[in-house]
Formats: C-alpha cells, sequence, structure tokens
C-alpha cells in the first residue's frame, strides 16, 4: 500500500467519524462544529479525486458560509436545548436505522458495480471546449454548455433572498438584516477587518480571473468577497444595508439579468437561447461572470445576515 | 479496494446518515444539519462517479463537476432559507418544535408590541 | 541538485508534521481553553510554516513561491487575531481560568 492510499483510507475514516459524530452527540453546538470540520474534510476529498474546482466551493460556501450560518443558528437557539422536545419512539428510530442502512447499502453496491469505463461526457467537453477560448473545462460546462443550469441556479438564489426577506416582521419590513454588531473599535476583530479586507477583494477577484483557465471561478470569488463583506459587518465598521435600498436591489438581479440578456441574445440573433457568438464567447463569459460575482457575493452575504430585524431609520 | 471505492462507501454511509438523522432527530436545527450531511454525501456520489468516468485527459470528468458546484450553492440558500425560518418561528412561538398542537389564539408578535 | 532539493522537502514537511501532531495532542489533551489556544497556534503557526518552507523548493517559479508564502502569512494573520478572539471571549465567560 503506498503513502498516498494510506492517507486515503485514514481521511476517508476521520471524515465518516466526524458524520457519526454530527449525527450522534447530544449537544446542538457540538454536531454544529462537527459538521463544519467535517465539510472542510470534504473539501480534501474532493481534491483527492482531482475536482479542485469542487473543493474551492465546498470549502468556501459548504464549510465555509454554510458553517457560519448553523454556527449563528445554534448560537441563537441555544437556550431551547433545555426545553425537552419528544425524541421518536423506539419502533421509528428503528425503522429509520433500518430504512438508512438499506439505503446506504444499495448505493454502496452501486459504487462497486459500477460499469467500466464509467460513463463519460468528458470528451464532448474536450471537443466543444474550442469554441469558448478558455481552458478550464469546469467553467466551460458551467457557463457554456450547462449555461441554463447556472442561470437558473441565480434565479434560486434570488428566490431564497426574497424568501427570507418576507420573514421579517411588520415594524423591519425592508429594514436592516441582523441585529447590529458591536465590537471594541479598537480591537483585534476590528483590526482584522481593516486589514485584512484589501487583501481579500484582490484574492476574490484574482480566483474570478483565473477561473478561465484554472480552477476557480465566480463562486468561489463571491464566496471569499462576501466574508470579507460580513467581517466588516460583525466587526462593527459598518451595518448591513436596509434591503428596500435601491442599488442593492439592482446588484441582486444584476447577475441573472445580464445572463438572461446575453441568452436572449443569442435567441434573436444566434441559433438558440444562450447560445454565444464564437467570436465574442470569451468577452461575454467574463462580463456576465464579472456581473455574477457582484451577485454572488451580495446574495451570499444577505443570507447569512438573515431576515430584516430592524427597520432602516 | 482503490481510493476512489473508499471514498464511495464512505459517501454512502454519509447518505444514510443524514438520512437517519433527518427522521430520528427531534430538533429542527439538527435535521437541518443531517440534511446537509445527506446532500453532501450525494455530491460525492457524482464525484465518484465523474472519477471513475475521467477521460480525455481530465482528472475528473467535468459535467459532474459543474452540477455538483451548482448544487452546493442551491444546497447552501435552501438552508439559509431554512434557518431564517427556524429563526423567525423562535421568534414568534418562543419554541422550535414542530409538533404539539397548534396555539388557540394567534400569537401576537413580539417585536410588533 | 534536485537531490538536495527533495532533502529539504522532506525536512521540512516532516518538521511541520511533527509540530502539526504536537498542536494535535495538546488539544486534545490539555486541560483549558487558554493551554488548548497555545497548542493549536503552535501547530499553525509554525507547523505549517515548515510545510511551505518544505514545499518552497518543488515550486515552478517564484509567483508560485510567492503565493506560497502569502497564504502562511494570511493564516499567521488570521489565526492570530482569532486567538486572541477565543482567549479574551473564554476569560470573560470566565471558562479559560
Amino acid at each position: 500500500m503506498s503513502i498516498a492510499t494510506v492517507f486515503e483510507i485514514a481521511l476517508a475514516a476521520v471524515v465518516l467519524g466526524l458524520a457519526i459524530w454530527t449525527i450522534a452527540v447530544p449537544d446542538t453546538y457540538s454536531a454544529t462544529v462537527g459538521f463544519i470540520a467535517y465539510g472542510l474534510l470534504v473539501a480534501l476529498i474532493w481534491v483527492r479525486l482531482d475536482a479542485v474546482d469542487v473543493a474551492l466551493t465546498e470549502a468556501a460556501i459548504g464549510g465555509g458560509l454554510g458553517g457560519v450560518v448553523l454556527l449563528g443558528a445554534a448560537a441563537r437557539l441555544r437556550d431551547t436545548e433545555a426545553m425537552t422536545t419528544e425524541a421518536p419512539s423506539l419502533i421509528v428510530r428503528l425503522s429509520a436505522a433500518i430504512l438508512s442502512a438499506s439505503i446506504a447499502a444499495a448505493l454502496a453496491v452501486a459504487i462497486l458495480l459500477l460499469p467500466d469505463p464509467a460513463p463519460t461526457l468528458a470528451p464532448e467537453v474536450v471537443s466543444n471546449s474550442g469554441a469558448t477560448g478558455m481552458a478550464n473545462p469546469v467553467t466551460n460546462v458551467l457557463m457554456a454548455f450547462r449555461g441554463m443550469d447556472t442561470m437558473l441556479e441565480k434565479v434560486v438564489l434570488l428566490l431564497a433572498i426574497v424568501g427570507v426577506w418576507s420573514l421579517a416582521s411588520d415594524q423591519a419590513w425592508g429594514g436592516r438584516p441582523g441585529l447590529r454588531h458591536q465590537a471594541d473599535p479598537n480591537g483585534v476583530l476590528a483590526f482584522l477587518a481593516r486589514l485584512l479586507p484589501p487583501a481579500g477583494i484582490v484574492v476574490g477577484i484574482y480566483i474570478l480571473w483565473t477561473g478561465a483557465d484554472h480552477p476557480g471561478g465566480a463562486f468561489q470569488g463571491g464566496a471569499v468577497l462576501a466574508s470579507m463583506w460580513l467581517l466588516v459587518i460583525m466587526a462593527g465598521l459598518a451595518d448591513t444595508p436596509p434591503v428596500r435600498s435601491r442599488w442593492l436591489r439592482l446588484i441582486l438581479v444584476s447577475g441573472p439579468g445580464l445572463f438572461l440578456v446575453v441568452g436572449l441574445g443569442g435567441l434573436c440573433f444566434g441559433p438558440a437561447f444562450l447560445a454565444y457568438p464564437v467570436a465574442f464567447a470569451k468577452p461575454l463569459i467574463l462580463g456576465i461572470e464579472v456581473a455574477m460575482l457582484l451577485t454572488i457575493a451580495t446574495t451570499l452575504g444577505l443570507l447569512l445576515a438573515g431576515a430584516p430585524e430592524r427597520s432602516a431609520e | 479496494m482503490s481510493a476512489v471505492t473508499v471514498f464511495g462507501l464512505c459517501a454512502a454511509a454519509a447518505v444514510g446518515l443524514g438520512l437517519y438523522g433527518l427522521i430520528a432527530n427531534p430538533q429542527p436545527l439538527r435535521k437541518i444539519i443531517a440534511f446537509n450531511l445527506l446532500g453532501s454525501g450525494v455530491f460525492l456520489l457524482f464525484g465518484i462517479v465523474g472519477r471513475r468516468g475521467a477521460a480525455a485527459a481530465f482528472g475528473n470528468d467535468p459535467v459532474p463537476q459543474a452540477l455538483v458546484i451548482t448544487g452546493v450553492v442551491v444546497a447552501f440558500s435552501a438552508t439559509a432559507l431554512a434557518i431564517a425560518l427556524l429563526l423567525r418561528l423562535f421568534q414568534i412561538a418562543g419554541s422550535t418544535t414542530l409538533d404539539g398542537p397548534a396555539p388557540a389564539s394567534p400569537p401576537s408578535d413580539p417585536s410588533g408590541g | 541538485m534536485s537531490v538536495v532539493r527533495d532533502i529539504i522537502t522532506v525536512a521540512g514537511v516532516s518538521a511541520g508534521v511533527f509540530f502539526f501532531f504536537a498542536g494535535t495532542v495538546g488539544l486534545l489533551r490539555f486541560p483549558d481553553t487558554l493551554t488548548r489556544l497555545h497548542a493549536l497556534s503552535k501547530a499553525d503557526n509554525l507547523g505549517l510554516g515548515f510545510v511551505v518552507l518544505g514545499l518552497l523548493p518543488q515550486t515552478g517559479g517564484l509567483r508560485d513561491g510567492l503565493k506560497l508564502i502569502s497564504i502562511w502569512m494570511f493564516v499567521l494573520l488570521a489565526g492570530a487575531s482569532v486567538s486572541q478572539l477565543i482567549a479574551r471571549t473564554a476569560r470573560q465567560s470566565g471558562s479559560g481560568k
């Protein structure tokens, strides 16, 4: 057995142990911390599977921002832990265990009996990759060959933010999300929130830019930008914007809007919806990605901030 | 057994564990975490199949990778919406249980009064 | 020449792994928050520093090397700040002793 195989088996064992811990531990806060550690190690598995684009997304969004959302909720709901929630009866738990175990077993058998060679669309991606002028195959799939999915996903993000905003109470309608963060203006957090964002913004834009030819892209860069924004908010240096502000809503719709306009352009002047003219494919895709970067960063930040809780005045 | 298969079995187990937690855990926040665990197992299965179908000099099939990236972002937005719903329920009702008798009178909004 | 590079890499990464191991043992075995933080920051700062130092001879050029060093710098900055925040919270809530 090579060192790499030993490392991979150990990694899988630790991930499995963290998954069991996350489900089994009684304390919700510990479960949340376990899930964040699980998400970061799953990102390592993605690296070992040669899917660096997914690893970046999983580390930034799945483990990072998702972990922040869950931790915040766990902290605010900590007092409800004492309220005894009735656990389901033994029969329910037993049948759930049997059901889950059989589904896991069926999936394991499916993995073991995968046809060899497995079906793949990779050759099609390669044969068409010249059309966009970009070398990163994942970006090609995301922005061109499955561009419809990516556009609809932006719409899902918009729907999620509309859903979160509609949970505001009458008084906070259209107001500022979340609680006002107070921090020592000369403290460490404020220091970090002044020092890190300039570098973080450069890193976020670099990840978008390098996504054309190497692992990276609008999602990963957007997550970095969103976390810089949240750092400034948490340090109390800036407040969350009131959700009724017009510029905010303009940024939120700019990504899917530009995508839709380019798509319709393909329908009117080209062969099909979302068909990029070959000569302008790369600049068009980069333009959409820049708009998407802003939209994703703003949406992720606002999703983390939560429902409006204070009136704007 | 190759490392890809080991990761595949790990992913299958994560799906099973997530499903169990989703059904058997009474607290809504724990259900949300379990649902995320389930989703992450499904994404990993995509990655395993993509790794097995690696062709044309790629380490991993780019099509499932792109689908998983889309899926991770959608799963995050669904989680954020679920958490917002849960926090609002806690704010209005003062508890986070999903079962039990509905309150007789519509609860007044604490932040409104 | 490549043998010298490989020796530097093996030595650097091994030293890094040693500090990470020691830090993890400390995290699991030490009794309270402050000493655990002390163990963790040893792993983050010194261990990662050695790993980066070991990997530097393997990089293709100046750009990759600068990227590695800047990753270490970011971890130093974030790690030190977050440790300080956790320590302050622990001290205020009295769990740090």
